[in-house]
């Protein structure tokens, strides 16, 4: 059985958001929330890290943590749409001036939620090493959690323009968490082979803890329907594009440059 | 508004203390700025413990803590420095003892 597949879609997630939130780098609304981002940024990074090495290992030859980050273009991209979207949320715009802290927020809470169940399912895993990962990156994961959670909360039941801001931001990202619960092959491989999770046995927890916490948040839980994206199945928006072209850059400007 | 919503700039100052996995006390390290206690919590962690520095943290808000005025330096501190017999060095301690 090919783990590859499988370990490429949690790592390009973990990688994807690791960037998008990397940008707030030296632009958080306040000294001690751009630390605090950052350090999630790493965090995410690391395992995107740890889950490319694994993925390397198994394709032996060139391949390198390096490679399938730097080189490996958009459409080999497995990650879930939602964490690809820039912060500008709804509104059009790609300018940093229309980064909205409200979009980094409830996308982290969003994704964080899930990626706690998950992890913690994976701690028991068939791969011994993916569920070493796993164990790693839940305590993180819980602290990604406990911080979008905490800021929801703040935002949604803060001032006017806060809470308008935060439930467009839910409005807008929500039916993109459909995207969790349409199975890949490479799910359906992975959890054949008792190596991955099944998504579906998750989305009872994940509902109870996002519905409590936007409840919480005096916010009110979007429908979530329509468009159904597909960034896990390789057809990802025009955003990533952007990313990849940010990140990728200067690897593929100096191959092989270190410092 | 909900009547805890503090403003960015009316976020007050608080104190940071913070334990290593030797010490045994926590530690003065810095301060930041919060919305609350539990957010100062959180924020310190992000801010000082970054590189494993500590297993434990404090936070106090700054305003609570009461220091004397710099200008009382004298009459505090100046009148024990002529007495070093309070220093524990004049005993002899026994080889039995070993380190202390």
């Amino acid at each position: 059985m090919d783990r590859t597949p499988y370990l490429l879609h949690l790592a390009d997630n973990a990688l994807i958001l690791g960037q998008r939130n990397a940008e707030w780098c030296g632009h958080g609304p306040v000294l001690e929330e751009d630390i605090a981002l950052a350090n999630m940024s790493l965090d995410l990074i690391g395992q995107a890290r740890l889950l490319y090495q694994e993925v390397a290992k198994d394709r032996g030859g060139d391949c390198t943590e390096d490679t399938l980050a730097y080189f490996r273009d958009t459409a080999a991209f497995r990650n879930y749409t939602l964490l690809e979207l820039p912060h500008s949320g709804p509104v059009v715009g790609y300018g940093q001036a229309q980064r909205d802290y409200g979009v980094t927020i409830v996308r982290s809470f969003l994704y964080s939620a899930l990626m706690v169940l998950v992890w913690d399912a994976l701690q028991g895993s068939n791969d011994k090493t993916l569920a070493a990962i796993a164990e790693k990156s839940l305590k993180e994961t819980r602290y990604h959690l406990r911080h979008a959670r905490d800021w929801l909360l703040r935002l949604g039941d803060g001032t006017d323009e806060s809470h308008r801001r935060t439930q467009e931001a839910l409005d807008y990202l929500f039916p993109f968490t459909q995207e969790f619960w349409a199975q890949s092959p490479a799910e359906s491989e992975a959890v054949k082979a008792g190596i991955g999770v099944d998504l579906s046995t998750l989305r009872e927890d994940w509902d109870d803890l996002v519905s409590a916490a936007i409840a919480e948040a005096t916010l009110v839980r979007p429908s979530g329907q329509g468009y159904l994206s597909q960034g896990k199945f390789g057809q990802h928006s025009e955003h990533l594009d952007y990313v990849l072209a940010e990140m990728q850059s200067l690897a593929r400007a100096h191959p092989g440059a270190t410092w | 508004m909900n009547e805890t919503t503090k403003q960015l700039k009316d976020w007050p100052l608080w104190e940071v203390f913070v334990r290593s996995k030797q010490g045994l006390e926590h530690k003065h390290c810095g301060s930041l700025h919060a919305a609350d206690a539990r957010q100062a919590l959180d924020m310190a962690r992000d801010v000082y413990t970054r590189r494993q520095e500590g297993v434990s943290i404090w936070v106090v808000q700054s305003s609570q803590i009461v220091a004397n005025r710099p200008d009382e330096k004298g009459e505090l501190f100046d009148p024990s420095a002529d007495k070093i017999y309070r220093h524990p060095t004049f005993y002899e301690i026994p080889d039995e003892v070993g380190h202390m």
